[in-house]
């Protein structure tokens, strides 16, 4: 089970939370330019790094929002937690490492 | 290979049993081979299985960074049944379930398995529907189904609560009498003694680091035991998928969870056929050795780690009293967890990949098991032919983008 920070209510249980997978996925700015392999890429395509992976959660059970997470898939550490919206704190790309 | 035999149990009794061969050689790789697989599971070594049997592609190796079945074929609750909704998926499962039939016979070794039949329950009325519809569906793919009323589940299930006193009451439930259990362990390794009979190198402890690939095409893999020289590649990963995917420059639409299952104290018999629930949420059969074998779902966040979260557990127990009381005193004995690679319409992917002579089977998820003779022999057509079978046409990577989705979450969600 992991102790999920959240950035309102400090550390709490994992069974408060809802994982919301992959963060960062950007929304395509111009819909109608893309073609279907891009739309593929946008909808189903993931990351799936073993390593650094940068997710959102939201803290359903509690205060109700949401919030970026970086954690590590085969440790499980949290390596950074930070608000929608807040550019992910800068030790290089999240990844396979 | 020693074929195995009442004689062959007969002669090898009479010298202490010290005499029996090894079931399969552990050669050095060679620096060449017409077609490398990448991944020691059941579903990679009866790829190579079928290649060799089947068709004529030269020299196979098969690469495993672990040992054979350390995967999720070791970890499954080995439940194997064919009752899919759609027309594709009913015919694949089925074609894994009739190969499963014939296996022991087919590889010479006993796979154990036990056509105890497979129970899917129904709660609620919307369950009811649900259920009628499949039943109906899945016969008109001439798969056996039939639908039970609470009585009929109490006849085939007597140590199950049916008492409508409950939150939530077991209104009905559908059956496969063809589906049951099968020994993990023996369909890798019967599959890897036949395949290692017909030719082909099995090396354990060798982990595919990276693959070249030249003007679009494979031209060799680089491994923790030296460069490996082939044109043709088969990803069999699971888990690992997207990470061997990465090392092509691919992405695909999996992502890796991890499932859980354990085992109860061993008991006497009470349970003759494995019992699954959707709307609860679990599953159960007893093993061979008393064992009851439960199952539950996947944690919701990605992980390699090969373990889960402990109120996966919890739910899992509640969700098991909730259908049989009389379990509330046993003891749980191991718990473990695998690796999921799970696809979003809850299908597998299995055929060609962007770049030339790289393919790709993955995807299974919670449910893989059922399929590996299938999975096997239908990955073995398309890397010979460089085409998919009819079986395995619909299973492509191209389906995320063309929208032509099999949506199977209610066959394999909760069910594995
Ligand atoms: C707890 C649990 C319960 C399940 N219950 C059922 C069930 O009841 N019924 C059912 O049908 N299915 C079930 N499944 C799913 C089923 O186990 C899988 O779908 C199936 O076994 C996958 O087989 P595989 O051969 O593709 O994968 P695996 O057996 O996982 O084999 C993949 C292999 O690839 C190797 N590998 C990975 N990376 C590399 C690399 N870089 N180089 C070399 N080798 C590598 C791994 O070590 C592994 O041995 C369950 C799974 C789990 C975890
Ligand atoms: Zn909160």
């Amino acid at each position: 089970m992991l102790l999920i920070p959240c950035p309102w209510c400090g550390h709490r249980d994992e069974s408060e939370f809802t994982c919301g997978g992959e963060a960062h996925i950007q929304r395509p700015a111009d819909p109608a330019a893309l073609d279907d392999a891009d739309w593929a890429d946008y909808v189903f395509m993931r990351t799936n790094p073993k390593g650094r992976h940068r997710e959102r959660w939201c803290h359903s059970h509690g205060c109700g929002r949401w919030f970026n997470v970086e954690r590590h898939t085969l440790t499980h550490d949290i390596v950074a937690v930070y608000r929608m919206g807040e550019t992910p704190p800068d030790h290089g790309e999240a990844d396979g490492t | 290979m020693t074929r195995y035999s009442i004689f062959s149990l007969a002669r090898n009794a009479l010298g202490y049993h010290r005499g029996w061969p090894r079931a399969w050689r552990s050669p050095e790789p060679a620096p060449t081979y017409d077609v490398v697989i990448v991944g020691g599971g059941g579903h990679g070594l009866a790829t190579a299985y079928y290649l060799a049997k089947e068709h004529d592609v030269g020299r196979v190796a098969v690469l495993e960074k672990g040992w054979l079945g350390g995967g999720n074929t070791g970890r499954n609750t080995t439940i194997i049944r064919s009752n899919y909704l759609w027309d594709e998926s009913a015919h694949f499962y089925e074609k894994a379930l009739q190969l499963y039939e014939g296996l022991s016979r087919e590889l010479n070794f006993n796979i154990m398995l036990s056509q105890r039949g497979v129970l899917n329950l129904a709660h609620n009325e919307h369950d009811l529907k649900e259920m009628s519809r499949r039943v109906r569906a899945i016969r008109l793919n001439g798969i056996d189904s039939e639908i039970l009323d609470p009585a009929g589940v109490k006849t085939e299930v007597p140590v199950i609560n049916i008492s409508g006193d409950v939150r939530y009451p077991i209104l009905g439930a559908s059956l496969q009498r063809r589906g049951g259990v099968a020994r993990h362990d023996a369909v890798a390794w019967g599959f890897a003694r036949a395949a290692d009979a017909r030719g082909v190198d099995i090396v354990q402890n060798c982990e595919v680091t990276g693959i070249e690939i030249a003007n679009g095409r494979v031209r060799g893999l680089q491994t923790s035991r030296g460069t490996i020289a082939t044109r043709k590649v088969g990803l069999v990963a699971a888990g690992h998928s997207s990470v061997l995917a990465a090392m092509a420059g691919l992405r695909l639409p999996i992502e890796s969870h991890p499932l859980q299952a354990m085992v109860s104290e061993p008991i006497k018999p009470v349970l003759n056929s494995v019992v699954m629930s959707n709307t609860v949420h679990v599953y159960v059969s007893q093993s061979d050795k008393g064992e009851l074998v439960i199952g539950a779902g996947i944690d919701g966040f990605n992980s390699y780690a090969q373990r889960g979260s402990f109120q996966v557990v919890e739910n899992q127990m509640g969700a098991l009293l909730e259908l049989f009381p009389i379990f509330s005193r046993l003891r749980m004995l191991r718990q473990w967890g695998g690796i999921v690679d799970v696809c979003p319409d809850a299908s597998p992917i299995v055929g060609k990949t962007p770049v030339d002579g790289l393919y790709i089977n993955c995807g299974w998820g919670t449910g893989g098991f059922k399929a590996t003779p299938g999975s096997g022999w239908a990955f073995a057509h398309t890397i010979a032919q460089n085409e998919p079978h009819e079986l395995n046409a619909p299973f492509t990577l191209e389906r995320f983008s063309t929208g032509a989705l099999i949506d199977e979450h209610g066959a394999a969600a909760v069910a594995h």
